[in-house]
């Protein structure tokens, strides 16, 4: 059952991430290249305990196989002194088993020195049942071992490859984030790499188990007669067949299932959201109908994928059975009618034909248990295969993403500044930056100070080919202005900004940091220049302190809490139940949007940048909550140089340049007094005649 | 618990009892076959005629296709069964948090809501399904097994008395500490995949403060020590293997041993070859269906947090409820409050409303005006009864909200609350949850006053304009303009806005209000804002601070008794003086 949990999931994963190729073959297919990868990973993150594990589980399996064969010559042996002591107590050829048989009864009566028996034979009995327990011994032993050994390099192969995907993730552009969804992302850290761990903890071991049993108990089988083995192989085809035919209805079942899954989770998460909405409007009656009806439709998929899953087992295990007792009647067919039985054995022993035996069709039965057995296992081991190298792909697709390129020289470093202009590099942390302008053609360096000054000239930039989404933009930002952004949604307000800080990359144009081309300037050393605050709060799981500090790691507690006070956000945290120390979780939950945007703005402020960007930071800030924090941003942005995005007009007022976007051109820019003055976009929408957003 | 769950099965109660019977059966032959398999054997052995072997054979052939009929039957019933008992206890659960009131969907939140109705459903759907099949079955077959080995096998079966509880006992112990160390790995787990997210969520703001190094750092860790705790649970695990081999092959050398003598010491009459080896099938049975016990037994301790989360929703008792004897007549829009104070919890230490009264006059306009957290929302939502109050009483139309029915108070005290929302549908559809049978002319007469029909008019498909899931294809203001649109065709006698015009521009805000007096001069209107201008020309204005009331008077009034009233009219006008 717990399978069948995992095949949902599985498929869950298949149809979401590459819905039209899966769905229309019903089941993933299997990818040797894919899998080579996994393979040559595993390899390369273990080279020596693969091949110690690998040789455990060949000597386990064959220990396995052993017993059988001493399980069923102590039998024969059993069966062997039974015929002597028929023979003895009657006096018949031993070959004439059925009247011995028959008589059975009688030499009970006759009180035959049975015990006799017992004694003179027990030694071979027990030192074949010694050699049975050795060979279980060992087999309990090196299987144990693999298994302890699986555990660890499955678990040390999951946490490689985690960490592989993460930090290659860490190093992807923007752009990936923006156009995944964040739901696709996670399914490959979840179910994907789940399918790994099926994969190299039960599929790769039990392939070479089965495996190397099917091989084996085959030879054996054809060693002891062809045509029964011949028999094997025909009940082994019917079982395929029905499980391909069962497999295929219940994968297909399960994809519409999956789908009807998602239908049902997105009316339950929509319904569950607008749960008040729907109380007010008195709308519950209205809304179970509706959903009765999406659930309904689940049920019948998922009835049907579970019906054919169900039916799969037991299906299979009564072929089995069926085979079993039909080997049983063939080999009695043929061993009373004495047909001719081929084999390997009587070649190699030059005996020509022969006849079947009882001693072959006894042995045979438990032969046929096992081969179907593992027959079946290997095709349960193909499905795991088959959805590991699609769980695989996507994991690879992850890791292979194009990372972000940052060909940057110039880096960002603390500075000393004299009297004179002269700056000097410095360990310490002096409140003053410059960038390191390394030449590559004469091997020097020149350090230019910091001071805030951006310009954008004639930029152009799409994030879609075609679709322009800024057009000829040119914005000067002198030190320690503050720059406005006004303009309805998809202006393209924010995507100003992403390009400020290169979360993308301009299409023409050019963008100067203090007269430095922003191509030029390492990627990390831009950003930390450059503090942000974002419309969309996302806090870290983890204190507020910790969130705080996450603006620059090496502050103080004094330094955090300064930092809070600044951003208007120490009154809150005080009355929190914790304080600082109050453990955020979930993107902070607890909090209100307006308390997270203060936590990201003392984020910020804690990093002491020299050029902020503000996107819409105080949204969610009441009016009289937002005078307070105005009061600390002011304090912020003294000295530095700003851009920033905000729908509330009262708070752009107080910006240098004002900056009014309308579809991808500026179409004013000016002071406040002067917009206001202009009469024009801004001025209407200052007074309110026209709506933001 | 299980009782209350179990109630939905309904339905699907024949399709479970017959998995039961249909497993009854497979059990029963799987047993049986091993004993005339030693029988054929037997007759093979002593060279039976052909035809004998045959039919013995046909009848064996015949078990198993009983065998397989009544497993293919098994698993379509079972389908059935589980599959409708996920989807009653789905739409149970679904109805009652329909009736749930607004304090209860406070208390589970409704992210949690989704999970219970979602991924806790599948698990118990999952664990039903395996307990109808595998829970009968594994004990059936495990007596059944007994019963045989004891009837073939006589003193040899006595090996089963020192395997089976040695057996138990180890699989106990072993569950017992693989849970425990299990239980904490998902609970890491779940948190790892927590940061994953966190990260891919904010990487804006990772790479913003150049933070992906730390980040990896961060990861590494967590992911080591995942690693560390994964390992040791599932080393535990694995010592399930070497117990269950020691058990089974203990099994094997006691039956192949104490077997042989009993056979060889006796000529086989204690005992024959056949029913040795059907001693050592039915061992296997045995053993396995213990450890498909316990496999059962695991599965079930961890779906038991599912139950248990299903069966919280519905325990939960329904707090707000109908009177006897309910009132289904609203006589007018008068609103009154007396000396009301309000608790969320009854535990909590501060009251969110503490002396609250106020009369309102039916058709009037009440403006609200507060600041974050001074219970605005809260004193607005005792009206139409989504909560009850602590002590005092909310009137409306002069009696108590207590004693109205429920629809009939909400029909006609209309609320657009501030975290309003529209449903995937179309406009018109979205709309109509205010009357499922309001015509074209009313929806377009509400949309009107709402301010709502120019843009509507503005798309392509107009009033059929499809409205994605969460409303993300219109904006705030329009979507705020759609929200009231639908509350006034509810044709109420109290509309009440909660913040609901804050994305609208100034012109069009106005241009409801005048609407509203205009129009629906008889109903009462009551308007929370965070703007002065949207409150300032109201009957009565209200002055909300820290669940009290500050102040009550009209706009001229409070600006000259009202502190904090002047201080926001004085800050907001301030700004605009060049207006």
């Amino acid at each position: 059952m717990a399978e069948e949990k995992k095949n949902t999931l599985n498929e869950a994963s298949v149809a979401g991430a590459a819905p039209s190729e899966p769905q229309r073959r019903g089941k993933p297919r299997m990818d040797f290249k894919v899998l080579g990868r996994v393979f040559k990973m595993l390899v390369g993150f273990y080279p020596k305990l693969v091949p110690i594990t690998a040789f455990c589980i060949i000597f386990s399996s064959v220990c396995a196989v052993m017993p059988a064969v001493f399980q069923q010559k102590t039998i024969a042996k059993i069966s062997d002194v039974l015929k002597e002591e028929v023979a003895a107590s009657v006096g018949l050829e031993p070959d004439a088993e059925a009247e011995a048989q028959a008589k059975g009864e009688e030499f009970i009566s006759q009180k035959l020195d049975l015990e006799n028996y017992w004694e003179e034979e027990k030694h071979d009995i027990i030192n074949l049942v010694a050699v049975l327990i050795a060979f279980y011994v060992l087999s309990i032993l090196s299987s144990t071992l693999y298994r302890l050994l699986i555990a660890e390099i499955t678990q040390g192969f999951l946490c490689k490859t985690r960490q592989h995907m993460f930090d290659k993730m860490q190093n992807l552009p923007v752009k990936f984030f923006d156009t995944k969804k964040h739901g696709d992302i996670m399914s490959v850290y979840t179910n994907d790499i789940d399918t790994l761990r099926e994969l190299v903890s039960q599929a790769f071991p039990q392939m070479l188990t089965s495996g190397i049993i099917v091989i084996g108990v085959f030879a054996v089988m054809l060693w002891y007669s062809v045509w029964l083995a011949l028999v094997v192989i025909l009940g082994v085809m019917a079982m395929m067949l029905v499980s391909k035919k069962l497999g295929g209805g219940s994968a297909k079942y399960f994809t519409r299932q999956q789908k009807a899954v998602g239908k049902t989770e997105g009316f339950i998460q929509e319904m569950m959201n607008g749960q008040r909405v729907i109380k007010v409007f008195t709308h519950e009656k209205k809304c179970i109908d509706d959903f009765n009806e999406i659930n309904n439709a689940l049920f019948e998929d998922s009835y049907k994928a579970h019906a054919y899953a169900n039916t799969l087992g037991p299906v299979i295990m009564n072929i089995g059975n069926l085979l079993y007792v039909i080997i049983a009647t063939v080999g009695g067919a043929l061993l009373l009618a004495k047909v001719p039985n081929p084999s390997v054995q009587n070649l190699v022993n030059g005996l020509g034909l022969g006849v079947l035996t009882i001693d072959i069709v006894v042995p045979f039965l438990n032969m046929t248990k096992q081969f179907t057995g593992n027959v079946n296992q290997l095709a349960q081991q193909v499905n795991i295969i088959a959805m590991a190298s699609a769980g695989a792909k996507r994991v690879f697709e992850l890791m292979d993403a194009e990372p972000e390129v940052d060909d940057g020289y110039v880096t960002l470093v603390n500075a000393e500044i004299d009297g004179n202009g002269n700056i000097t590099e410095s360990e310490k942390r002096t409140g003053r930056w410059a960038w390191k302008h390394p030449h590559k053609e004469d091997g020097t360096v020149t350090y230019t100070e910091l001071r805030g000054d951006v310009r954008m000239t004639n930029v152009d930039f799409s994030y879609v080919e075609d679709k322009p989404v800024l057009h000829d933009i040119s914005v000067y930002a002198e030190p320690g202005q503050k720059v406005a952004f006004v303009g309805a949604t998809g202006a393209g307000k924010t995507t100003i900004t992403n390009l400020i800080n290169r979360y993308y990359d301009i299409a023409d144009g050019k963008i100067r940091y203090d007269g430095i081309n922003v191509n030029k300037i390492k990627k990390s050393d831009l950003r930390r220049s450059l503090g942000i605050v974002l419309q969309d709060t996302n806090l870290f799981t983890g204190t507020v302190m910790e969130n705080i500090r996450y603006g620059r790691l090496d502050a103080t507690d004094e330094d955090c809490m300064q930092a809070a006070e600044l951003a208007g956000a120490a009154d809150f945290i005080s009355r929190l139940p914790d304080g600082y120390n109050t453990e955020l979780s979930n993107n902070g939950a607890n909090l209100s949007q307006g308390q997270r945007q203060l936590i990201a703005i003392a984020r910020c402020a804690v990093a002491d940048p020299p050029v902020m960007i503000l996107d819409e930071a105080t949204s969610s800030i009441d009016t009289r909550t937002e005078a307070i924090v105005q009061r600390g941003m002011d304090k912020l942005m003294e000295g530095r140089t700003t851009f920033v995005i905000a729908h509330r007009l009262s708070t752009v007022r107080n910006s240098d340049v004002i900056m009014v976007l309308d579809h991808r051109h500026i179409i004013e820019r000016g002071s406040h007094e002067k917009l206001i003055a202009e009469r024009g976009t801004y001025y209407r929408l200052y007074t309110g005649a026209f709506e933001l957003e | 618990m299980f009782r209350r769950i179990l109630k939905s099965v309904r339905e699907f109660k024949l399709p479970t009892y017959l998995t039961f019977i249909c497993m009854v059966f497979e059990a029963g032959i799987e047993c049986v076959i091993p004993f005339i398999t030693a029988e054929l054997i037997n007759k093979i052995r002593s060279g039976a005629v052909l035809g004998d072997v045959i039919v013995t054979g046909l009848i064996l052939a015949g078990m198993a296709m009983v065998s397989l009929l009544c497993g293919w039957l098994g698993g379509i019933c079972c389908a059935k069964a589980s599959s409708g008992f996920s989807r009653n206890l789905r739409s149970d659960l679904f109805s009652k948090i329909q009736n749930f009131s607004f304090e209860s969907v406070d208390k589970f939140s409704s992210a949690s809501l989704v999970t219970r109705l979602t991924t806790d459903i599948q698990n118990v759907g999952m664990a039903y399904m395996m307990v109808i099949r595998t829970a009968i079955r594994s004990p059936l077959m495990f007596v059944f097994a007994i019963i045989m080995a004891y009837t073939m096998g006589g003193a040899l079966s006595m090996t089963f008395v020192v395997v089976i509880p040695v057996l138990i006992f180890g699989l106990l112990i072993i569950a017992r500490f693989a849970m425990p160390a299990f239980h904490r790995v998902f609970r890491k787990y779940d948190k790892l995949n927590e940061s994953i997210e966190e990260n891919v969520r904010g990487m804006r703001v990772v790479k913003g403060f150049s933070r992906e190094e730390y980040e990896k750092r961060k990861f590494e860790k967590a992911s080591e020590d995942i690693r560390k705790d994964f390992v040791k649970a599932e080393k535990i695990v694995a010592m399930n293997n070497p117990l269950m081999q020691i058990c089974m092959n203990f099994n094997m050398v006691f039956v192949l041993l104490v077997g042989s003598k009993m056979i060889i010491g006796s000529g086989a009459a204690d005992l024959d070859v056949g029913h040795m080896s059907s001693m050592l099938t039915y061992g296997v049975q045995i053993l396995m269906s213990l450890i498909m016990l316990s496999m059962i037994y695991v599965m079930l301790t961890i779906s038991m947090e599912s139950f248990r989360r299903i069966d919280e929703v519905l325990r939960e008792e329904p707090i707000l409820v109908n009177p006897e004897n309910p009132v289904f007549e609203v006589a007018d829009g008068s609103v009154d409050f007396d000396g009301v104070s309000f608790k969320y919890f009854s535990e909590a230490k501060k009251a969110a409303l503490d002396g609250i009264d106020i009369h309102i006059p039916s058709g009037a306009t009440v403006g609200i005006l507060g600041g974050t957290g001074s219970s605005k929302s809260t004193l607005v939502q005792l009206i139409p009864r989504l909560y009850d109050v602590t002590e005092g009483s909310v009137r409306v139309g002069g009696r108590d909200v207590r004693e109205y029915d429920l629809d009939t108070l909400r029909s006609s005290v209309s609320m657009v609350l501030q975290k309003n929302m529209l449903f995937s549908g179309t406009i018109a559809e979205n709309l109509r949850w205010g009357n499922p049978d309001a015509t074209d002319e009313e929806i377009e007469q509400a949309c009107e006053l709402a301010q709502a029909s120019e843009f509507v008019h503005s798309f392509p498909q107009g009033y059929d304009t499809y409205i994605e899931q969460g409303g993300t294809n219109v904006s705030g203001g329009q979507k705020q303009r759609l929200c009231i649109a639908r509350a006034l065709l509810k044709r109420p006698k109290v509309l009440i806005l909660d913040d609901s015009t804050s994305a609208v521009d100034t012109r069009t805000d106005a241009l409801i209000r005048e609407g509203f007096k205009k129009f629906i001069p008889e109903t009462t209107k009551i308007i929370i804002a965070q703007r002065v201008a949207s409150v300032q020309d109201a009957d009565i204005i209200i002055v909300m601070d820290g669940g009290r009331i500050a102040a009550v008077g009209t706009h001229e009034e409070l600006l000259e008794k009202s502190d904090i009233y002047r201080e926001v009219f004085e800050q907001q006008v301030s700004g605009k003086e060049d207006r």
